[in-house]
């Protein structure tokens, strides 16, 4: 272990490979000192886990009903009780972790290529292209992300894949601003002019020296705006327009459960109280990530 | 080699550069000296390509130079830039910036000849796969100056390449920029506030007030003071002033 | 004594443990003009720094002594020490484009530094203003009074930088390669400029440069620092006698537009410079 970490704090890296990985582990290694930075990587990784091995984990099926047992208390039988169709809560927040995460991941992959492209290219270019570009960016900024979404959802039809698009056509637009303001802030310094003197051809220069540095802080937003798609989602799916019943997901479980909240109400509260972790979780995570890829830390 | 007649620039409607000519034979150095402001950056801007809003007339090798340049026109022009710390890309390894030339110009052999552009430059084999903030300032200028040197370019610019280092540095920097010329037969042209270094290093010399070309001169002739414009004579006097230790103790 | 200095050490913690940049530096500074020469990273700015309790929270500063007329600075509470800090001693720094606020005009900078000392009205300070500019040799202080930071060039700014320093009326005045960002032109004036006010108020003057023979221009000693130490002292009439082997290389590097040379005497360091 003492060879791999010298190996990985070397001076005098001899490939490409150790230089990239020693880069990562000293990240690592500061990324390591914010304890609840750790916490929130830490709940994530059980969030993650939890989603990937719902049916190892859960106790029953989250789809059976058992009308016998509606709205039991939490019991050594169902740990955190059943709702109103007596299914059991944990298996359904389990299952629902995958179904909240896997909207949010989609949300991500969509997101987050588009914004650094339409970003970085007219922030590069400037002229035309940068105004016609930010226009657009600026429609979808200026409407509401909620309701834009739940235009979008009306228009399709309610369901997790609409609420995926939905969610994702309203959130690149930060994306893109914070991609243009990057690539403006580089692309007069000296290393963007050196790259055209080599006579590299603009899409080559984007790619390879503009994105890559747009990329740190694209990584942090993510990660920020994760639990803001969590909610986004949970929201959508409150007001039945995202995943629909029966389908565990957690903003659903509120609002099918939402009469309870008085007399049962542990009922709605638990997933309440899973949306909450899982976005604080990111928050904490993205905030320790911004202290490591910071491109100001030199 | 390179030959400039009547290089016009313009920022807005300010003039930064009026109507500049000069010629620079092959193998030779020229030096632009003058103050800040006085246009000098902006010609080299304009010869490498940089910077397209430019009339006049420039040509290298023969060839008249168009506002865009074809890519191989950057196989034969390259340039170093005055702050080391700004022109190498911070995320990426010395070896990526070295190769990263030879890739768009599609040259074989890239391990080797990023092998042998650190060996030119006097930079230890170890540096190939730090960062650029694992390197001194001098080092990072090295490895900019072997960045330019990677498509074995004709001419070089120069960029107040020294004006950012430390004097024990410049030393190094300059030697190294007389034995590249030397071994490798290059054309430079170079900008500097500091009229020592230009004549140290270019053996005939403009210098620049205002965006006007006001005196070409030898160095030698800058030694002995056979000056003509007054802007020259002055700038002069004050470094002759500034370098003499022996006249320390009184008032500058 | 003006300011009195011994074994000052500075260090900054890093992950790979203490990093000195100060290593055990002793000095006394009278109303002289005393000029401390090295390279980046020899910790010229950091000494004197120091002696305006100026560092970065997390660096860690000892010395036997750190005094400033009679003040012992190492426990001054941070209060005793804004009564020091520009009004007693003042700091000129490279680039007056980051030094002043840039959303209000010289003029009324300068009045502000002179009424926070002072303490007198808005009107008398700004008549002391436009003193002070015209003391800088201002051409048409009025005028510049009322332009704001970005309006000046880099030599109006610093004009202003040192006026505003000198409304207070310092004992001492530190300038940290106060010329370093300017013309060669621009640079002789303000450097006679500092000069010239710096013996007509019987200030100290503490100048710290790169640049030896510059420094050696306008001061009567020469301290020269190298990796955080001082390894010589030398009256600056005596600079082309310097004993040491980095100070004499520092000045035979330089290349000369008096005596060309075809190549440059390169500082073959030796490692023994930097131990005591």
């Amino acid at each position: 272990m003492t060879t791999m970490r010298d190996w990985l704090l070397s001076d005098a890296p001899v490939s490409r490979r150790q230089a990239a990985w020693a880069r990562r582990y000293r990240g690592w290694l500061l990324f390591r000192r914010n304890a609840l930075a750790m916490l929130g990587l830490g709940i994530i990784l059980v969030l993650i886990l939890g989603a990937v091995f719902a049916p190892l984990l859960a106790p029953a099926d989250p789809d059976t009903p058992d009308l016998a047992m509606r709205l039991a208390r939490p019991s050594a039988l169902h740990w955190l009780g059943t709702d109103e169709l007596g299914r059991d809560l944990l298996a359904r927040l389990v299952y629902g972790a995958r179904v909240t995460l896997g909207m949010v991941i989609c949300v991500v992959i969509i997101v987050a290529p588009l914004g650094l492209v339409v970003g970085s290219v007219a922030g590069y270019a400037g002229g035309w292209l940068d105004r016609v570009l930010m226009r657009v960016t600026d429609v979808f900024l200026a409407v509401p992300q909620l309701i834009l979404a739940l235009a979008f959802v009306a228009a399709l039809k309610p369901g997790i894949a609409s609420a995926i698009i939905a969610i994702a056509l309203t959130a690149w637009p930060p994306y893109a601003r914070q991609a243009r303001a990057d690539t403006l802030r580089i692309r007069n310094s000296d290393f963007i002019a050196a790259a055209r003197l080599t006579g590299a051809s603009a899409p080559r220069i984007i790619l390879r020296q503009v994105i890559p540095l747009c990329l740190s802080s694209m990584i942090v937003r993510m990660t920020l705006s994760m639990s803001g798609i969590i909610l986004t989602a949970a929201g959508l799916g409150f007001l039945g327009m995202g995943a629909q019943p029966p389908t565990p997901e957690w903003g659903t479980m509120i609002a099918t459960s939402r009469a309870f909240i008085l007399s049962q109400w542990w009922v709605p509260a638990l997933p309440g109280i899973a949306i909450f972790v899982a976005s604080l979780a990111f928050n904490l995570f993205g905030d320790g990530l911004r202290d490591v890829l910071d491109p100001r830390q030199g | 080699m390179i030959a400039v007649s009547n290089l016009q620039v313009h920022f807005g409607a300010r003039a930064v550069v009026r109507g500049v000519s000069f010629h620079v034979p092959h193998g030779t150095s020229f030096g632009l000296v003058g103050e800040s402001g006085s246009g000098k950056s902006t010609i080299l801007r304009a010869l490498s390509g940089l910077n397209r809003d430019w009339s006049g007339r420039m040509a290298i090798d023969g060839l008249e130079l168009a506002r865009r340049r074809p890519k191989s026109f950057f196989r034969d022009i390259q340039m170093v830039f005055q702050d080391p710390y700004g022109s190498l890309h911070p995320s990426q390894t010395i070896d990526r910036a070295l190769s990263e030339p030879l890739l768009v110009h599609g040259l074989d052999a890239v391990e080797a000849r990023v092998r042998r552009a650190l060996e030119e430059v006097a930079l230890p084999p170890s540096v190939r796969f730090r960062f650029p903030h694992q390197l001194s300032g001098g080092q990072r200028q090295r490895v900019a100056i072997a960045r330019a040197l990677m498509p074995e370019p004709k001419v070089l610019l120069l960029d107040e390449p020294t004006s950012a280092l430390d004097v024990s540095v410049q030393a190094e920097v300059l030697n190294l920029l007389r034995n590249l010329q030397e071994t490798r037969a290059l054309t430079y042209v170079m900008v500097s506030h500091n009229l020592a270094v230009i004549a140290h290093l270019c053996a005939t010399i403009g210098v620049m007030q205002e965006g006007r070309l006001v005196e070409t001169l030898s160095a030698d002739d800058l030694r002995a003071g056979r000056t003509r414009h007054q802007h020259t004579t002055a700038l002069r006097a004050l470094s002759l002033e500034l370098e003499d230790p022996s006249e320390a103790g009184r008032p500058a | 004594m003006l300011a009195r200095v011994e074994n000052l050490r500075v260090r900054f913690p890093t992950p790979q443990g203490w990093v000195a940049a100060v290593r055990g530096i002793s000095f006394t500074l009278g109303r002289e003009k005393l000029g401390i020469v090295g390279e980046s990273g020899s910790g010229k700015s950091l000494t004197a720094r120091a002696l305006m309790r100026l560092l970065p929270r997390h660096a860690e500063i000892t010395a036997n002594r750190l005094e400033f007329d009679g003040i012992d600075l190492r426990d001054t509470s941070e209060r005793a020490m804004r009564a020091i800090r520009g009004k007693r001693v003042g700091l000129i720094l490279q680039d007056p484009k980051y030094a002043l606020n840039p959303v209000m005009t010289a003029g009324a900078q300068i009045a502000e530094a002179w009424a926070a000392h002072a303490g007198g009205g808005r009107r008398a300070a700004l008549r002391v203003a436009l003193d002070l500019l015209a003391q800088v040799r201002i051409r048409d202080p009025r005028h510049v009074a009322g332009l704001y930071p970005h309006e000046l060039s880099g030599g109006m700014g610093q004009r202003v930088m040192i006026a505003m320093m000198l409304a207070p009326d310092p004992e001492l005045l530190i300038a940290d390669e106060p010329t370093s960002a300017l013309d060669a032109t621009v640079a002789a004036e303000i450097l006679r400029l500092i000069e010239d006010l710096v013996s007509r108020r019987g200030m100290a003057l503490m100048l710290i440069s790169h640049d030896l023979p510059l420094v050696s221009h306008v001061c009567d000693r020469v301290l020269v620092m190298y990796a955080g130490r001082v390894v010589e002292e030398v009256a600056a009439a005596d600079l082309t006698r310097a004993q040491h082997p980095y100070t004499r290389g520092l000045l035979g590097c330089l290349p000369s537009l008096a005596k060309p040379k075809p190549m440059l005497a390169t500082l073959a360091r030796d490692p023994a410079w930097g131990e005591p």
